[in-house]
């Protein structure tokens, strides 16, 4: 069985190594053309293959040299802050700024320490008129407001 | 004197109506976030750049350069009264600053921390008014290969300055760059990494991956800590120095500031390495040695000194090459390219408007924030004690109102919460965002000044060599790399971010 001295390198490594390969692979697609005349894939190549290189060698570390384990994660505010955001997005244009804003404010606040129903409501509308009157009237940004406006 | 005709020149753009205001809007917004732990300047500028659409260009950049140097004044307050660093080159102001607060002398290291701070901006300014135009009449003159050495240069630079591991640092940045190669490749129009996605084929904007790692991940990471901030609460009296003390702090500065404005210029450096800098070199020259750690005052002027003067002088490689030395400065670039300014030693000589009136802008904001902020601090003391409950919330939506506004796309939402995510994990596995976000901005430069030159030379790699410019810096990263990797190197670096 392999012993990690260090999972954190470990892990790093790998996913360097990961990203490098994917550029690599990906870029096979594209004209390489030559020195003098570089094809799109050219540069992707070159820096892939060095991320690979570099990468390769922090795995090695990770196995070789002892280190720290990758900091522990909390999935609770994790979750909860990226749903808040990516269903702001999503019911940004279809439901408009003010039903997202509400949708953004309880999620993510529910990934807080702690949750008062009345307080998140109560900032959710505070946060809806400032947006309201500050992009929307005063700036006259391009934000849909109301559902099916757009 | 043509020095003082462009500065009156750049006072007469400065001083109008319009300028001054939004100069005061940015520094106070920037002391504000400064002042508030969790919420960087970064995140700021990207979240209000939206507000900067309309605005005349000039103007937008005097605020976005406002909200930077104004979170240096803001995170001393913090890092004094609470002992937390408002902002990241305020983390050793706390170790002298808050034992002065704790013995009851907050008065004076805020006083000392402010005037240091516009001794030092004022300095700077003078030292970007001297040199930032002859050193882009030199970089005029720059070929693509010696463009492209430059950036090998800047990127080595930036990497052997920074904190942590050098190795995972260079991964960071050869996956930013890869990361900013997503879209179509001007030579060839070919789409490039898009997956056919239609959103991604002019890539992915750079504010869009600073809000998701900085701003989203920076909130997500706030969360799992446990919230206690103590205040001292103690009525702030006494602004003013004692002799002994101004004695001391006065040296302090003049060498906080000198070491600044050096440190600033360097490409990876900027306030945060400055003020490190700073701090290690007080401790070891200053006969008051033994005080250091326990309210030594010239342990809060000479870093505050420095972060202000680096923060500052780190405009130079931006307007003068047009290379961003700290991720701050490549928002800046972004800025620019929004209002068409394409940025480059063109700037000084075709709009000195443009450049000038910034210059002189700075100082005019130095002068507004020492005036203000001390008669202010009761009320910033107040605004920490807003909990961060309902902090975050507004933060994540002005950060999705600024992405939305930039391009009106709900995919460039979904990017960034990908990036907040990547973020996490690159904090968890311990390699540092700053990296990415340089090569990710320099990617594309690179690659364009890459095929340029080799073009050029027809296939020849040995033009870098060959080239003067370009060959010196190459030399230059080469001898930086091995003065790191050789142990004593090594040693004296990690020296200097251990305190």
């Amino acid at each position: 069985m392999i012993r990690f001295r260090s999972l954190r390198d470990f892990f790093a490594g790998l996913m360097f190594v990961a990203f490098g390969g994917a550029a690599v692979w990906l870029a096979q697609a594209y004209p390489f053309g030559n020195a003098g005349r570089m094809g799109p894939a050219y540069f992707p190549t070159l820096v892939g293959s060095l991320l690979i290189i570099l990468g390769a060698f922090v795995v090695v570390r990770g196995l070789a040299v002892h280190g720290q384990k990758p900091g522990s994660f909390h999935f609770r505010p994790l979750i909860l802050v990226l749903a808040g955001i990516v269903l702001f997005g999503f019911t940004l244009e279809r439901l408009g700024l003010m039903i997202a804003i509400f949708t953004l404010v309880v999620f993510s606040s529910l990934g807080g320490s702690e949750f008062r129903y009345r307080g998140v409501l109560f900032l959710a509308a505070v946060l809806a008129l400032g947006s309201f009157l500050v992009f929307i009237y005063g700036l006259g940004l391009q934000i849909p407001a109301w559902p099916f406006s757009y | 004197m043509e020095l003082l005709g462009n500065i009156g020149l750049g006072l007469g753009v400065a001083l109008t109506l319009v300028n001054l205001v939004y100069c005061f809007v940015g520094v106070l917004v920037g002391t504000l976030v400064g002042v508030l732990p969790g919420l960087g300047p970064l995140a700021t500028m990207a979240m209000l750049l939206p507000l900067t659409f309309n605005l005349s260009p000039v103007t937008a950049l005097i605020m976005l350069a406002g909200i930077y140097y104004g979170a240096q004044y803001g995170g001393s307050t913090t890092a004094i009264l609470v002992n937390l660093p408002g902002e990241s080159s305020s983390v050793v102001t706390c170790l002298d600053g808050y034992q002065m607060a704790r013995q009851g002398r907050a008065g004076p290291a805020l006083a000392v921390a402010a005037l240091g701070s516009f001794f030092a901006g004022t300095f700077a300014t003078l030292v970007i008014a001297a040199f930032a135009p002859p050193l882009a009449e030199v970089a005029l003159n720059f070929g693509p290969a010696a463009y492209f050495s430059l950036m090998v240069l800047g990127l080595v630079s930036a990497v052997v300055l920074a904190a942590g591991s050098l190795l995972k640092a260079f991964c960071m940045i050869l996956l930013g760059i890869l990361l900013g190669l997503i879209g179509t490749d001007v030579n060839s129009g070919m789409a490039r990494f898009t997956f056919n996605i239609s959103a991604l084929s002019d890539g992915i904007g750079f504010v869009i991956v600073a809000m998701g790692v900085f701003g989203f991940t920076e909130v997500i990471l706030n969360l799992e800590l446990k919230e206690k901030r103590e205040i001292l609460t103690k009525k702030v009296k006494n602004l003013w120095l004692t002799k002994s003390e101004f004695k001391a702090a006065a040296p302090a500065v003049v060498r906080g500031t000198l070491l600044g404005c050096m440190l600033g210029i360097l490409p990876g450096g900027g306030a945060l390495l400055s003020s490190f800098a700073a701090y290690s070199l007080e401790k070891k020259i200053s006969k008051n040695r033994a005080q250091f750690g326990k309210g030594a005052i010239e342990g809060v002027a000479a870093p505050e000194a420095a972060n202000n003067a680096g923060a500052q002088t780190s405009f130079i490689p931006l307007l003068t090459l047009g290379i961003p030395s700290n991720p701050v400065m490549a928002l800046m670039i972004g800025a620019m390219m929004i209002h068409n300014i394409q940025p480059g030693p063109q700037i000084v000589i075709n709009q000195p408007q443009l450049f000038w009136g910034m210059i002189a802008s700075m100082w005019i904001g130095n002068l507004m924030l020492v005036i203000f902020n001390l008669p202010l601090i009761g009320m910033w003391v107040r605004l920490l004690s807003v909990p961060y409950r309902l902090l975050f919330p507004s933060i994540l939506l002005f950060c999705g109102i600024g992405i939305y506004s930039l391009s009106s796309n709900t995919f460039d939402i979904y990017i960034a919460a990908l990036f907040g995510l990547l973020g996490y994990i690159f904090v968890k596995l311990e390699c540092e965002p700053a990296p990415l976000m340089l090569g990710f901005i320099l990617g594309p430069m690179l690659e364009e000044y890459l095929r340029r030159a080799m073009l050029l030379s027809r296939g020849d790699p040995t033009i870098f060599l060959t080239n003067s410019i370009s060959a010196g810096m190459l030399i230059a990263s080469a001898i930086l790399l091995v003065i790191v990797i050789v142990p004593t190197g090594r040693k004296k670096r990690e020296d200097v971010f251990t305190e």
